[in-house]
């Protein structure tokens, strides 16, 4: 368990001072607050009060294609430099190396949504009496827990490659099928099949509930167990590889 | 402390190593001879326990390879052959990253202490991407040996180095090798020679030949050579030579030298120098010329002579 803290701290420490996460942090928030901005003109063209679920739902999209930038790296690289060899083999756990590269990567999106959080506060500015804190609650521990599942698929994807493009490519791949999964469902079928893809589908249980304040046990434990299922599956890539 | 036994690795349907059997004793430096892709650093990856056998087994310090792996690796240190580091660290922090992985307490000091062992003083708080070749090599070696374990796994530990540099290294290995257990493999015969007790050499995944340097070389030859070199013709010496003990044959080399075999509990040189002399010769050179590692090493590694090479290895050894 130390050992995760110890990679974690060195991966945070990496995000620190690498320009990619800068490069994606800082178009992140740009791209946010154009947004935000044309949200708010709309809004009060239109004579409504703008809600956080403005700033939340863009903000969801926005991790959704960022995360395989920031992810791909963490242990592809540390494959293709051949460093992989000595952390394998230092009395590390195989799980310790990927939890602690999830917790290092999760710490520095903390950082990023704690900095989005300047839009809900200029908002509260403009609405009167003020924002639904509510919402911006649920909103946020959805978008947190969404980002914990984002991260631990792109450290999962990750280990199975050496090159970090193909673990981008892929992890945008594997998030987008499973944000959208539910998709074609809603159009034509009907009953159970429906039904599972709905559970399975990432989106359903952020935009159905968390986005509109609601905070449901069973969304939690959904996101949770997808995070602890990717880390697994990473756990036992990084196993397999021993093997071959 | 390292006893392996029938360790086999497949990659697919290549063999890279093939029932290996040897073992290791603590404060010994067992070295690892063969040519590229015979399969040391396959060998020495299982061991480290990067990666675990396709069959056999391993045991280091009394722990299986693949039951007590973490424990294996908590007594073992390991420096890979491409020596991989993080650019992005400096060598201090790296040091102590490693360290902190290791839950070593006093981190600090132990780095301290592993970066003046291989005199890295002057960089510590440099970028591990700045540094040489040479440079890289002892940091990688620095965190090898970062905890002082009871087993050393070093995959041609000198290569990149200057001159300086090696003789240090290689000091330091001897040094760590009289109370600990080090494997080491090298390409260099002459390092095997100079700081190993044992040699393995290794060829296509199998061990051609175990023994200490010195017999090995006694074995292939089976005898001692003597160089002589005297001015003037040897021709008229070479009767004189004859009639001393223990001589088996007397080869010509040039005009003025000789390369003389004596069957190997004689030493002749006393008596040829002083034959040399009392017939009137200035003695110019008399040294034991052995057959050199190096040659050793290609008979055996040699395709179709390593059989045969092996074989008359071990008629030597019956015959002894």
């Amino acid at each position: 368990m130390k050992n995760t803290w110890t990679i974690a701290k060195r991966e945070f420490n990496l995000f620190i001072i690498s320009p990619i996460a800068y490069v994606v942090a800082f178009m992140l928030m740009l791209i946010l607050g154009i947004i935000f901005f044309a949200n708010m003109l709309i809004a009060f063209v239109n004579t409504y009060d703008p809600t956080v679920q403005f700033i939340i739902a863009p903000l969801v999209t926005l991790f959704l294609f960022s995360t395989p930038a920031l992810t791909m790296r963490t242990i592809a690289e540390e494959h293709r430099s051949g460093t992989l060899e000595t952390l394998l083999t230092a009395p590390v756990r195989d799980w310790e190396l990927i939890t602690g590269k999830w917790l290092g990567s999760f710490m520095f999106y903390l950082v990023v949504i704690a900095l989005t959080w300047v839009f809900p506060i200029i908002l509260n500015f403009f609405v009167d009496p003020g924002i639904d804190q509510g919402l911006l609650v649920s909103g946020y521990l959805g978008v947190t827990l969404l980002v914990g599942v984002f991260v631990a698929i792109g450290v999962m994807t990750s280990s199975i490659f050496n090159n970090q493009i193909a673990a981008f490519f892929a992890t945008l791949g594997i998030l987008l099928v499973f944000w959208m999964i539910a998709y074609p469902t809603q159009i034509a079928a009907s009953g159970g099949g429906r039904s599972i893809l709905s559970y399975l589908d990432l989106s359903q249980h952020f935009y159905n509930s968390f986005l509109i304040g609601i905070v449901a046990v069973k969304d939690i434990v959904y996101y949770l167990s997808v995070t602890v299922l990717a880390l697994f599956l990473g756990t036992a890539t990084i196993e397999a590889r021993r093997w071959r | 402390m390292i006893e392996v036994t029938g360790l086999t690795k497949d990659y697919g349907p290549r063999r890279a190593i093939d029932r290996l059997n040897f073992n290791a004793h603590k404060g010994e430096i067992l070295g690892f001879l063969g040519p590229n892709g015979a399969g040391k650093t396959t060998t020495m990856r299982i061991l480290a326990g990067y990666m675990p056998p396709t069959s056999g087994t391993a045991q280091i310090g009394g722990f299986d390879l693949i039951k007590n792996s973490i424990d294996i690796r908590r007594m073992t240190g390991y420096l890979p052959e491409t020596v991989p580091l993080y650019n992005d660290m400096t060598v201090f922090d790296y040091l102590k990253y490693m360290a902190d992985l290791r839950h070593m307490k006093n981190g600090d000091d132990q780095v301290e202490e592993a970066i003046l062992k291989v005199d890295m003083k002057d960089r510590a708080h440099g970028y591990i991407g700045n540094l040489s070749k040479g440079m890289r090599q002892r940091v990688g070696l620095a965190q090898a040996i970062l905890h002082n374990p009871e087993v050393l796994i070093l995959d041609e530990p000198t290569i990149g180095l200057d001159p300086g540099q090696i003789i240090e290294v290689r000091k330091l290995i001897r040094d760590i090798g009289k109370t600990k257990t080090i494997l080491l493999s090298t390409h260099i015969l002459s390092e095997a020679q100079q700081i190993c007790n044992r040699v393995l050499i290794i060829n296509k995944g199998r061990i051609v030949v175990e023994d200490e340097p010195e017999k090995l070389q006694m074995r292939i030859s089976g005898s001692h050579n003597i160089l002589l070199r005297v001015s003037g013709s040897v021709d008229a010496l070479i009767p004189f030579i004859n009639k001393l003990k223990g001589i088996t044959e007397i080869n010509k080399h040039g005009d003025n030298t000789l390369e003389i075999k004596v069957s190997p509990s004689v030493d002749a040189r006393p008596e040829i120098a002083r034959a040399a002399i009392k017939n009137g010769f200035d003695l110019l050179e008399l040294r034991a010329s052995n057959i050199s590692l190096e040659e050793i090493f290609l008979q055996l590694t040699h395709d179709d002579s390593m059989l045969a090479s092996a074989d008359r290895v071990n008629n030597a050894v019956e015959e002894e």
